[in-house]
């Protein structure tokens, strides 16, 4: 009750939300889906990614799957992409700095791939790893006051292999563009957008909980769960409620009040029972 | 009236009346209200962009950076005109008000957007902001000295408050202080910007520790 329409989750669509397709939900904008990024790699500015990023290379490009897996291999992103196919998933997307959208993207399970490479019984956590090109990324070239690189994140494997976390290869029917993370990124919908690793090239499952790249820079303010919670404030702003990027005027921006686990509480809240959410956030 | 050292300088060179004052083809006030309406261009452009759909994806977000960042800009110029004067003899002591009056302005946008448009004037979220968040806080501590400076800025108060009044606009350094950290935490990471604009605030501040008696030997 005291929803948004445009952005409730009215029961009985749990079905069709499990598969990521809540029906009520207004894509944002292929514009600005497509020219208001974080993607640190090509500049601290929203506009950076799409202005400074084209001197990448997002072809050839390959993936290695290691670690705890009977089946180590190196993916050629086709060979990846022939063997998983894509399907189409419209996700809200709630970054931490209070904005959201609605985006269409295109990929597959991250947990067919997992499957695929036979998780061993002792793995815990799967490790991301982006792409270190500082020709290519100019953001990599001044990083003195910048982020670490590669950029790297992690999950919980049970939370790698819920349905709803997705390897995008596709964004409004297209191939992704490099700002939006080319040629292959992370999407879970339920985080945090800075959990969405842009740019894959390694995928490692571990059995340590792996090192994530805003919780290094500021262990207070991210945590490695990185749950959109909108009880648990970041310590410069509150989590509350999120402005929708694409609606208002420049007098009023359109706002409306952040769900749980972004929405999807009744798909991953299971994972998370027993849990202090305020001190694992 | 004392002469400032650039009428002086000016009146020489042309060789005019023996004061060696040239007249000013504008009124002192005239021009205060010219370099005010002048500095607002910016706000302007913003606002008209903005409305024609010609500032991004986030329009509101755009505006209220750039209404805080030129608030930041106008105070280190108004910081900048006595320094002027000692150590380069450039006079533009009348622009000084309109300078500080301009600061405020994009400052009391800034909040009005942030509070406002963004917040939607939500009670609870901003008794959360104001109270729990030192970087909010010291933005706001900041703006309310840029207010009472203006209120205190009319011909009327500086009359009124004589000496009090230049004890009172010191006020304006550590309002300085405080914009310097408030810009310097409003981003995810560390930003080179603020450092920047912290070095010229730094700067601007420390001329005024300089001894006076050095600088009349000079």
């Amino acid at each position: 009750a005291g929803l948004n329409p445009a952005g409730a989750l009215a029961d009985g669509e749990a079905a069709a939300a499990a598969r990521g397709w809540p029906a009520a939900e207004t894509p944002t904008p292929k514009n600005d889906v497509t020219h208001y990024n974080n993607f640190y790699e090509f500049g601290m500015e929203k506009s950076d990614p799409a202005e400074l990023s084209g001197s990448f290379h997002s072809r050839p490009w390959q993936v290695q799957v290691d670690g705890l897996v009977e089946h180590p291999q190196t993916w050629d992103l086709d060979a990846l992409t022939a063997r998983f196919g894509h399907e189409d998933r419209l996700y809200r997307m709630r970054c931490v700095e209070a904005w959201s959208m609605v985006i269409p993207w295109q990929g597959f399970e991250l947990g067919a791939l997992l499957r695929a490479a036979g998780v061993k019984a002792d793995a815990r956590y799967v490790a991301f790893t982006s792409v270190v090109r500082p020709s290519e990324m100019p953001g990599q070239r001044s990083g003195l006051f910048s982020l670490h690189w590669p950029y790297v994140e992690g999950l919980r494997l049970d939370e790698a292999l819920h349905p709803l976390t997705l390897l995008a290869t596709g964004v409004y029917g297209d191939p992704l563009p490099a700002q939006n993370g080319a040629p292959i990124r992370l999407v879970v919908p339920w985080k945090y957008g800075f959990k969405g690793i842009k740019s894959i090239t390694r995928i490692t499952v571990t059995d340590k909980q792996p090192p994530t790249s805003w919780n290094q820079m500021a262990p207070e303010e991210y945590g490695f769960y990185a749950n959109v919670n909108p009880d648990v404030d970041h310590p410069r702003w509150s989590q509350s409620s999120e402005q929708i990027i694409g609606e208002g005027s420049l007098f009023r921006a359109a706002r409306r009040p952040t769900r749980m686990f972004n929405g999807y509480a009744e798909q991953v809240a299971s994972l998370y029972k027993g849990m202090d959410l305020r001190k694992e956030f | 009236m004392t002469l400032s050292p650039s009428a002086a300088s000016s009146g020489r060179s042309s060789g005019q009346r023996p004061s060696g004052r040239r007249r000013a083809r504008f009124s002192p006030f005239v021009r205060q209200v010219f370099l005010y309406l002048l500095g607002l261009i910016p706000a302007v452009s913003d606002i008209v962009r903005g409305e024609m759909n010609a500032l991004g994806p986030n329009p509101v977000s755009f505006c209220l950076h750039d209404f805080g960042l030129w608030a930041f800009r106008f105070l280190l110029l108004s910081l900048a005109v006595s320094p002027l004067r000692r150590f380069a003899r450039r006079d533009f002591m009348v622009y000084r008000r309109p300078l500080g009056l301009l600061a405020f302005t994009y400052a009391a946008l800034h909040v009005v957007f942030y509070v406002g448009v963004t917040r939607h004037f939500d009670g609870r979220v901003l008794r959360g902001d104001f109270t729990t968040r030192p970087f909010l806080i010291f933005g706001m501590l900041t703006f309310l000295i840029l207010l009472v400076l203006s209120l205190t800025s009319t011909r009327k108060a500086i009359m009124m408050l004589g000496r009090r009044w230049t004890r009172l606009h010191k006020l304006v350094y550590p309002a300085m202080c405080l914009a310097c950290i408030h810009f310097a935490l409003a981003f995810k990471t560390w930003h080179v910007e603020p450092f920047l604009y912290a070095a010229l605030a730094a700067a601007l501040l420390a001329l005024r520790l300089v001894p006076r008696a050095e600088v009349r030997t000079s």
